[in-house]
């Protein structure tokens, strides 16, 4: 038996574990019926330990097209398969993913696992939310076609459901029509969180939006972010450039990245954004900006990274926001990276993340005092009646989970009713508390 | 529009290379064992553009049928501009080292079954003067080694027979390219610890398809390989025979 050191995006925690390929369906089944404590495992793009454990599931090489309908834009296709893949046949015919993270290096199956959300979540919600099918094993050996309407419980339970519920097979989805693969962005400059949260109301009707917010910045200018809003252009060509990545070849040396190199890289730029510029992007760029350069996570060095992704509540919001904003900068720990946006209502699947209100996502280099610190900001989320996003999480305490997924009892009982309990499980789970 | 004859489609390096033909919009002929995973490839290859994919289910070690698989695949697809060789096992050398007849099998499975089809199709090629022959090798034929002798052995076999046949057809506008791959992360290689040595199966498809394109003769998958296996060819065998298992 090999066993390899695995980890996800963040590089922490580190773990290992022994790798199963099972080249078919039938050798798939067998591995889950014979083993315990098991885990599928995608492109690995989930930060922290949701797919970390003793035995994991490589689903990468179930990663083929199974149908797809160029004129409905109803597409079938193998979990494993990445979102860059699909992207690649489908953008040229004139259809596009209805929700989007911000990588197109995540398989279908892990997506779904993660209910992933991206810069139209308060017009199309979840991606989950345009399943319609998938085709699951569960951990009695038994393969099921789940869907909201036949064993809708267990289909809410597996968008989200990191997954602790069976494994994925295969998924249908619907597409949506574009008419041009480029993208009319506009960008605004606010020089406050509360300019920029009046701005994402005054928005509401526009398809794509997003803020980067220089989360460094203190006082008056603390929140000053720049709002990227984007609508598909009406026309234009269909056409598609999908370019390797640059590699980042080797871990960075930790010091790279420091209070001061972010601060300057954040402050210039704010300052070299304009406001109100209107401009045609192509598509991979506007969506998946980081996928241009392969392994950024290397940047942080061989310690690794944690990224924090919480929700809080709109009633409150804004000052809220703020007050959170105010003890990230005391803790000078700084991100690099910060992401704000406005959610919509949540959905029914039971441990999906979004829920309506606004979501500030970080990231910082590990340190001692990270983990403190995320925990500090754990208890000030908890009270304000907020959550943080699983698929992000490596540290988050049981207390805080149960406080946060109400659902996680119900998320159980049916884990339960499907012979998962025991049969699949992650680092996180157990983190967590769930059987 | 080529057509392409591949040998082996469900593994995961001859999967890839379909994939990238199969986006060209090239017609395709797919030749394996497995049934059901022979139509998952197939229907993905629709979906990525191939104009027709076509398929036959066989056991390549059965070499009576071989004639019929290639008669099947020139009348399905009216010729053959390039076949892909791409069919094998990763023999288990501590089995294969207690049994003849394991050891045999191997044999027959990576060596013995090309020697035959390349026999077939070089006759076919040779005739009509054009068509690009590609087979899958291994770095394991250039020198035995205790972990992996059986394997290297046929994968040599296979390395010397492709050079010979490519300087026989070199008058006939036949172009022979033999690929040797390192190690790539396939499930084939499941079992193995991976270390940074290892490559995706989409990368070395994307060496052999470009070999193919501009007739290649022999290419190492990654070209590094080129390098490591100069410097273990040259170890002393003196040396070499004393060396921990490898």
């Amino acid at each position: 038996m090999t066993l390899s050191t695995i980890s996800g995006w963040g590089n922490y925690p580190k773990q290992k574990s022994q790798l199963l390929t099972p080249p078919s369906q039938d050798e798939l089944k067998a591995i889950i019926i014979k083993e315990n404590g098991l885990i599928a495992r995608g492109m690995g793009r989930s930060y922290g330990d949701s797919a970390n454990a003793p035995k994991v599931l490589r689903t990468t090489f179930y990663d083929h097209f199974i149908e797809f309908d160029e004129v409905t834009g109803r597409l079938t296709a193998e979990a494993g398969i990445t979102l860059r893949e699909i992207l690649g046949v489908i953008v040229p015919k004139g259809w596009f993913l209805p929700v989007t993270p911000g990588t197109s290096y995540v398989t279908l199956g892990g997506a779904i696992a993660s209910d992933v959300h991206g810069k139209n979540h308060h017009i199309a919600g979840t991606f989950g939310q345009h399943v319609n099918s998938m085709i699951m094993v569960l951990g009695t050996g038994e393969v099921v076609t789940v869907s909201p309407s036949s064993y809708g419980d267990l289909f809410h339970a597996t968008c989200g459901g990191m997954g602790l519920t069976g494994v994925i097979i295969s998924a249908t989805i619907q597409l949506i029509p574009i008419r041009s693969s480029l993208i009319k962005q506009k960008t605004i400059k606010a020089d406050c969180i509360e300019d920029v949260c009046e701005a994402f109301e005054n928005n509401i009707n526009v398809t794509y939006s997003v803020a980067w917010i220089d989360c460094l910045a203190k006082g008056k200018r603390l929140g000053r972010s720049i709002l990227i809003l984007g609508e598909h252009a009406k026309s234009g060509s269909l056409d598609l450039v999908i370019k390797d990545p640059i590699s980042v070849p080797l871990n960075a040396p930790t010091a790279l990245l420091n209070y001061l190199t972010m601060k300057t890289f954040n402050s210039a730029y704010w300052h070299g954004a304009k406001h109100n510029q209107n401009r045609l992007v192509p598509l991979m760029p506007y969506f998946y900006p980081l996928d241009a350069i392969g392994s950024w996570n290397k940047m942080y060095g061989k310690a690794g990274f944690l990224q924090y992704q919480f929700v809080i509540p709109k009633a409150g919001g804004v000052a809220n926001m703020r007050r959170l904003l105010e003890e990230i900068a005391k803790t000078g720990l700084g991100s690099f990276l910060a992401v704000l946006k406005q959610f919509s209502n949540a959905n029914k699947n039971l441990l999906s993340f979004p829920t309506e209100g606004y979501t500030l996502a970080l990231d910082f280099k590990l340190t001692e005092t990270t983990i403190k610190t995320l925990h500090r900001l754990d208890e000030l989320i908890v009270e304000m009646g907020g959550r943080v996003y699983l698929t992000k999480d490596a540290v988050m305490q049981e207390a805080t989970f149960k406080a946060t997924y109400h659902n996680w009892e119900v998320f159980e009982s049916v884990r339960k009713n499907y012979g998962a309990i025991g049969k699949f499980s992650s680092e996180q789970s157990k983190r967590l508390g769930l059987a | 529009m080529k057509k392409v004859l591949i040998i082996g489609a469900t593994s995961a390096i001859a999967d890839h290379c379909a994939r990238i033909w199969a986006a060209r919009g090239y017609e395709l002929f797919l030749v394996a064992r497995n049934e059901e995973r022979l139509q998952t490839i197939l229907a993905d290859l629709k979906v990525r553009g191939a104009v027709k994919v076509n398929k036959f289910c066989v056991d390549i070690n059965c070499i009576d049928q071989h004639v019929e698989l290639l008669n099947s695949a020139e009348s399905t697809m009216s010729g053959v501009d390039i076949v892909l060789l791409a069919h094998g096992t990763l023999s288990n050398q501590e089995s294969c080292e207690q049994s003849v007849e394991e050891t045999m099998g191997e044999i027959q499975t990576n060596a013995l079954s090309t020697i035959s089809l390349l026999t077939l199709i070089a006759n076919r090629f040779e005739t009509r003067k054009l068509g690009t022959i590609a087979v899958i090798s291994s770095v394991a034929g250039d020198r035995g080694r205790a972990s992996n002798y059986v394997y290297g052995s046929a994968k040599a076999m296979v390395t010397v027979f492709t050079s010979g046949l490519r300087q026989r057809l070199f008058k006939s506008n036949v172009s022979v390219v033999t690929v040797k791959p390192g190690f790539v992360d396939t499930p084939m290689t499941a079992d193995f610890k991976k270390g940074l040595l290892w490559v995706k199966p989409s990368l070395i498809a994307n060496k052999i398809v470009r070999a193919v394109d501009r007739r290649r003769s022999e290419i190492y998958a990654p070209a590094f390989w080129f390098l490591v296996m100069i410097i273990i060819k040259i170890v002393p065998m003196w040396i070499f025979k004393r060396m921990r298992r490898f």
